[in-house]
């Protein structure tokens, strides 16, 4: 990127600057620490120059947005044609109460939908299963059965909106519900808009809501995967989620590496299935995190893209530039929120969400600063979609596309994450490949190693934390928390046991039943599970056929 | 001269939730505290805690949640605990659990509730000085 006698030049001013005025400088006075690292534990310079990046080739590696490999960004414009989606992950209660929020939500100008479902949803359970006891509409919405579902999305028009849906182990039996209310609405599938996460490999890793074991759930991922390809051409199939491991304490380079990791899994397993890579790769999609170390986090997002452009070109051969775009999702990072002087958090959140779009971003959620506390409140909820409207309009990020590109920071550490990046996937090759490295614990490990090391650094006060471990202050308990009613399980089970009294029982048998033998002959099951679910099948009904099928996944544990 | 046992804890993670990462955590640092530690892993229901704290001999369990379950399955093992005749176990909690509801947990008998930003420190000491002790 530059020139070399140029290059020559800085290195003789950079080596006199050092000797004549750092020194002195050293001498007077001593700088903070001895060594300064990021919160991934990058050692940070003091100082970057054209030297750190001095190999870097310009047209080749940061190019131009919207052409590989896309290091600057996936679209020629970027926000100058249209913001990011503002997509605020909800949904709380009964299908009902979600659907309230949600019309709220769009009336106060968000643009997309996300879906949080309860714990008994994701884990594939019905309302009334024991295991549900205490959980139903809880941390989400409680969805049985389709009828949830057409409540869930009353006078909402789903050729209108996007919507994207946190559902992976049971993703085939959301989705189908989602189609099946799509019908209902007379709105063709080509005009459906969205996402599902559908990603099982990081809920065995980090996030916990898997029910079968590894091979027999990439099957039903794939199944998915193929079926939207097919039928369903604008659905984003898969959210391949990096947001999850940053959560459980790795790294920003692990964060991008085990995602890349499971991506590469994902698309091999869809090669393996006999589909052309050009035609399903342009449909997946990403999930990140975002943390409050700016650069960092945009060297981050810019490393990720060039690396997953490279593999998509060079590993898989795909030819489409579609194919090799990393489109993703951001959240910012729930677990830099601290309980304590809670109102600290939308300071937290509102850099996350700077870096997010600095870092080129397609989508994003913005925490609200209570949920280190609670389930977030209306107001809570409303400061932090005004978060990214006050960045979107007044902080100018979205002005032009890249901004921080050749800040010779940012391009030293998107080179440094990217070779980091790279050596961890080399190792997870060399063992065989994702499933082998997620078998053998050695991701699972390698994150709690992370997590271990920032607990440590946060206690013996090497790193700084506002209100936990520094500037630290008395507070009164904070009240006006949003509380879930207890009575939603039991209206929730009421409500299924009349339906399950209701519905046309030959229908739903022959449907159930048809699913068992789809499934059994291991074909695609998603056009069977959309006519169970249009004949009130249950979603712990469907799931419990692929239980006896294939068994439920128990993990080992270690620490 | 008899040695001093090891305090025995299990660490459980009751109900769905799946955010584990502050239970293996802790899991790690009770180990390097000197303990005897049994971690339960997911999806635990308050029987099956009360049977691995039975058959385990814990003199601590503890309890993680941040689904928001924590009124309905922190008082529930308590009251299993007790129907097994186990009093004299501790019962320690932690995550995302509002003030008002850590008061109502310890009035159910839950000896403590450690919040985010809590130090692992704090959590060793709580348990030293208030396991019971054998020899």
């Amino acid at each position: 990127m530059f020139d070399k006698d140029e290059l020559k030049k800085t290195k003789t001013a950079k080596d006199k600057w050092g000797k004549e005025i750092l020194q002195k400088s050293l001498v007077r006075e001593k700088e903070r620490k001895e060594i300064f690292t990021s919160i991934s534990g990058t050692p940070i310079e003091r100082l970057y120059t054209p030297l750190e990046s001095a190999s870097l080739d310009y047209n080749e590696e940061i190019g131009y947005p919207g052409q590989y490999p896309f290091t600057r960004g996936i679209q020629p414009t970027m926000y100058r044609g249209r913001f990011w989606t503002m997509r605020q992950y909800a949904g709380f209660g009964s299908a009902k109460e979600s659907n309230e929020r949600y019309r709220y939500l769009l009336n106060q100008g968000q643009t997309g939908l996300s879906v949080a479902f309860d714990l008994p949803t994701q884990a594939g359970y019905d309302s009334d299963h024991p295991l549900s006891m205490g959980e139903v509409g809880k941390v989400g919405v409680a969805i049985d059965y389709i009828g949830d579902m057409r409540v869930l999305f009353n006078k909402i028009p789903l050729d209108k909106v996007t919507t994207s849906m946190t559902i992976n182990a049971p993703a085939t039996v959301l989705l189908a519900m989602y189609l099946a209310v799509a019908d209902e609405q007379g709105v063709s599938y080509d005009k459906l808009g969205g996402t599902v996460q559908n990603d099982i490999l990081k809920e065995i890793t980090v996030r916990g809501q898997y029910i079968y074991p590894p091979q027999p759930s990439m099957k039903l991922t794939v199944d998915l995967i193929e079926y939207c390809f097919k039928n369903v051409p604008r659905w984003n199939s898969i959210s391949i989620s990096g947001y999850h491991i940053r959560e459980a304490g790795s790294t920003a380079a692990q964060e991008v590496a085990f995602t890349i990791a499971d991506g590469i899994a994902y698309v091999q397993a869809c090669i393996d299935r006999g589909l052309d890579v050009d035609a399903f790769a342009p449909r997946l999609s990403f999930f990140f995190n975002a943390f409050t170390n700016v650069v960092e986090e945009v060297a981050k997002f810019r490393a990720a893209r060039r690396c997953w452009a490279k593999i998509m070109k060079e590993r898989f051969g795909a030819k489409d530039p579609r194919s090799m775009m990393l489109r993703f999702h951001v959240q910012t990072g729930g677990v830099t929120l601290t309980a304590q002087q809670p109102l600290n958090n939308i300071i937290r959140v509102t850099l996350q969400a700077y870096a997010a779009t600095l870092g080129g971003c397609q989508s994003l959620h913005t925490n609200s600063y209570d949920e280190a506390l609670c389930l977030p409140t209306e107001q809570a909820v409303t400061v932090a979609l005004r978060t990214q409207q006050i960045v979107a309009e007044e902080s100018g990020a979205a002005d032009t596309i890249d901004p921080l590109a050749g800040s010779y920071m940012v391009e030293a550490l998107t080179n440094k994450i990217e070779a980091q990046i790279e050596e961890y996937l080399q190792k997870i090759d060399a063992m065989g490949g994702t499933l082998a490295a997620i078998e053998q614990a050695y991701i699972q490990k390698e994150i709690q190693q992370s997590a271990y090391r920032f607990q440590k650094e946060i206690e013996s006060q090497e790193r700084a934390y506002v209100g936990i471990n520094k500037y630290t202050m008395e507070e009164p308990a904070c009240t006006n928390l949003l509380k879930i009613d207890m009575k939603t399980g039991e209206m929730e089970a009421k409500k299924l046991r009349e339906m399950r009294a209701k519905r046309d029982n030959t229908k739903w048998k022959k449907a159930l039943e048809q699913l068992k033998q789809v499934s059994l002959a291991n074909e695609n099951v998603m056009p069977a599970v959309i006519e169970a679910v249009k004949a009130e099948a249950t979603i712990g009904e469907i799931c419990d056929i692929w239980r006896e099928i294939y068994g439920e996944y128990k993990p080992k544990q270690f620490f | 001269m008899a040695k001093e046992r090891k305090i025995r804890i299990v660490l459980a993670k009751p109900g769905l939730d799946g955010h584990d990462r502050g239970a293996k955590l802790l899991a790690r640092i009770f180990m390097e505290a000197g303990m005897e530690v049994i971690y339960t892993g997911l999806r635990q229901t308050p029987e099956m805690i009360v049977a691995t704290a039975l058959q385990e001999d814990a003199d601590v369990v503890g309890l993680s949640s941040l689904s928001g379950v924590h009124n309905y399955f922190f008082p529930k093992v308590m009251e299993l605990l007790r129907e097994k005749g186990m009093d004299d176990v501790l019962v320690v909690g932690g995550g995302i659990i509002p003030d008002e509801d850590a008061a109502q947990l310890k009035k159910a008998g839950i000896a403590e509730i450690f919040g985010p930003g809590t130090s692992t420190k704090e959590i060793v000491e709580f348990i030293q000085a208030h396991a019971r002790q054998r020899s």
